[in-house]
């Protein structure tokens, strides 16, 4: 079978990044010669489905009470099952915390090979193979599959959307799945701490501070600038680690993959791992006081100086310049 | 609580970008001059059941799948308290692909037996696959919770429950779990790994550890030592990315500072 399955969760409805996945779905299906299933896991999002019916050639809801708030173990229960009818040559998911807890267990249970965090997928020759950075961002790999199906978790806000869709809209089939109950894990309170405000995934503008900064404080520093711009704040590992900001908003290889159109990071040196966060970003720029900072090798504009002189100054031309 | 912690020995992943190379067989960097550390997420694992155990007692052992040199990893792991350590010997690929290495885990940790809690770093900072800790609960059957930064005990034998915390993208959740499990861990500024005491250091050098080769843990040695059952690295190139940076220019601070506005108006306003 030269089919792909794409499997979304309906909770992040059509985002960015499901867009990514459905839009690199059909072109793979297209080059493979088969077809393109979508699986859409908890409950109904009509808009989502009635999107992804415009491109997919089926549509599998997998909507029940069971599948209504994740829980990884039923989850990838019912992913393994929607799957292994399908028979598909490559499984494609996105990169949020849920596909990639489950896209490895969900190969190893298919008998296929995974790979994450694709940035490019190539199909040739029946083989199917990822380009993916590693080192820390310092070096990219392309990867060969030797298992199938292929599970792939992708940098999905990398991939353009479909443009073509597809001739006719599939139906949305729901499932009546046979999930075991009394599973070992269960996810028993959750929290978001970026309700209400945009996501960082999604922003235009992000100002990001590190271990430069020196401490908390200087974080509401970075606030006050950000509401004059419409820009949301961010941080490195150092300055999340430092406990001055939550890790929800640490940027980089392990932390949020941002794509603004402006990224002002302040205080940070630019390491490898945390340019791996960025590399989507359009304009990069920095107040750094070393003006050896590597940040200033991915920057299109700067200054050498010291943040605390910066901030304040910047806050007042920003100002009169937004009146 | 008895916990098994794996760690992998890698290339330091902090050396600058201008000092890193790639081999002439475009399958993996060159060591040249750098230092071979302990992936950071599996310290912070490391550090996560340090923590556990000054809380609810039990056995720590460190266990690593690597060369020789891995036993570096296991004797800071031992000097920053683990109570044992186990090495099995990889005398084959040097970088056998995610599958390999948690079948390899898996076996050494059905060999080690009893288990409540097997814990991984969530990816190593090298190949950064993400994968072990997934893979090793489908080899051993169990369930999986990943990016995990904190972990709670209650209750004792049959009774025990976990309480495990896990970072998401937009914030947190709180699981509860019966052992045995796995966890994969993620950093935050609770789980920072404590630097070991020199007299542990001392001790730690002459503490034993326990080596294994791959034909001890019975598993199909040929097939791992091959390492690439499951996929294969057919190329590794260096992206060429260097943006030439203006720097703002201005005679005075202010000024600087102006045109630094300027354009950060000039993008915002473009988008
Ligand atoms: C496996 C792995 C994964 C990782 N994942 C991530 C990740 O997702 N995100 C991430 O960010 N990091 C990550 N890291 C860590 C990364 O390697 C760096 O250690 C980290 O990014 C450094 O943060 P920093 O630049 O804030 O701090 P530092 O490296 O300490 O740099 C501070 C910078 O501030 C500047 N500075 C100091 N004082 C001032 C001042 N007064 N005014 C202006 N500038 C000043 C300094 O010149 C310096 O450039 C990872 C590492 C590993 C090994």
């Amino acid at each position: 079978m030269n089919d792909v399955a794409i499997c979304l969760f309906a909770e992040s409805g059509y985002d960015r990044a499901a867009q990514g996945v459905i839009g690199a779905g059909r072109r793979l299906a297209g080059t493979l010669g088969g077809r393109l299933h979508a699986i859409t896991i908890g409950t109904h999002n009509p808009e989502l489905n009635v999107r992804i019916a415009a491109v997919a050639d089926s549509v599998i809801s997998a909507d029940q009470v069971e599948l209504a708030e994740y829980q990884p173990e039923l989850c990838l229960d019912a992913l393994a099952q929607l799957c292994g009818e399908l028979a598909p040559k490559a499984v494609l998911l996105s990169n949020d915390t849920y596909s990639q807890e489950l896209a490895p267990r969900l190969a190893h249970k298919l008998g296929g090979s995974a790979v994450g965090d694709g940035i490019e997928l190539i199909a040739q020759d029946g083989a199917i193979r990822v380009k993916r950075s590693v080192y820390g961002g310092k070096a990219v790999a392309t990867i060969e599959l030797k298992r199938s199906p292929a599970v792939i978790w992708l940098r999905a806000r990398a991939f353009e959307a479909d443009s073509a869709g597809s001739a006719s809209v599939a139906t949305v089939r729901q499932t009546r799945l046979n999930l075991p109950s009394g599973d070992r894990t269960r996810i028993i309170e959750r929290k978001a701490e970026s309700t209400g405000e945009a996501r960082l995934e999604d922003a235009r503008v992000i100002i990001s501070g590190g271990r430069g900064l020196g401490g908390p404080e200087a974080f509401k520093d970075l606030q006050e600038l950000a509401g004059l711009v419409g820009a949301q704040v961010a941080a490195s590992r150092a300055a999340c680690d430092s406990g001055w900001y939550p890790p929800s908003w640490q940027v980089g290889q392990t932390g949020k993959k941002v794509a603004p159109g402006l990224y002002l990071a302040v205080a940070i040196r630019g390491a490898s791992q945390h340019m791996a966060g960025i590399s989507d970003a359009k304009v990069i720029a920095a107040i750094n006081i070393d003006p050896d900072a590597p940040i200033f090798k991915h920057c299109q504009f700067g200054i050498v100086e010291d943040y605390k002189k910066v901030i304040p100054l910047l806050r007042e031309k920003l100002a009169a310049l937004q009146k | 609580m008895n916990i098994i912690i794996c760690l992998k020995q890698i290339l330091d992943p902090e050396i600058p970008v201008r000092d890193f190379r790639i081999g002439p067989d475009k399958r993996e960097a060159v060591r040249g001059n750098a230092n071979l550390v302990t992936n950071i997420f599996c310290e912070n694992a490391l550090e996560t059941a340090l923590q556990l155990r000054e809380r609810t007692g039990g056995k720590i052992t460190a266990l690593a799948f690597g060369a020789e040199s891995a036993e570096d990893t296991l004797r800071k792991a031992l000097a920053m308290k683990a109570d044992e350590a186990v090495l099995v010997l990889n005398d084959g690929h040097p970088h056998p692909d995610p599958f390999t290495v948690a079948q390899v885990l898996a076996a050494a940790v059905r060999k080690i037996g009893a288990c409540d809690l097997v814990m991984t770093g969530r990816e190593s900072g090298d190949w950064g696959s993400g994968q072990t800790g997934g893979l090793i609960a489908e080899e051993l059957g169990l369930p999986c919770i990943s990016f995990v930064d904190h972990i709670e005990a209650r209750g004792e034998g049959t009774d025990a429950s976990l309480f495990v915390k896990r970072q998401t993208d937009n914030g947190w959740e709180l699981l509860n779990a019966q052992p045995p499990l796995v966890v994969t861990i993620t950093n935050n500024e609770f789980n920072v790994p404590r630097i070991p005491k020199t007299r542990d250091i001392m001790i730690s050098a002459r503490q034993p550890i326990t080596k294994w080769t791959l034909e001890e843990i019975g598993v199909n040695a040929a097939e791992v030592r091959a390492g690439q059952s499951y996929y294969e690295v057919v190329d590794l190139a260096i992206p060429a990315k260097d943006v030439a940076c203006q720097f703002v220019s201005g005679d005075t601070l202010e000024q600087k500072v102006e045109n630094l506005a300027q354009r950060v108006i000039e993008v915002t306003r473009s988008l």
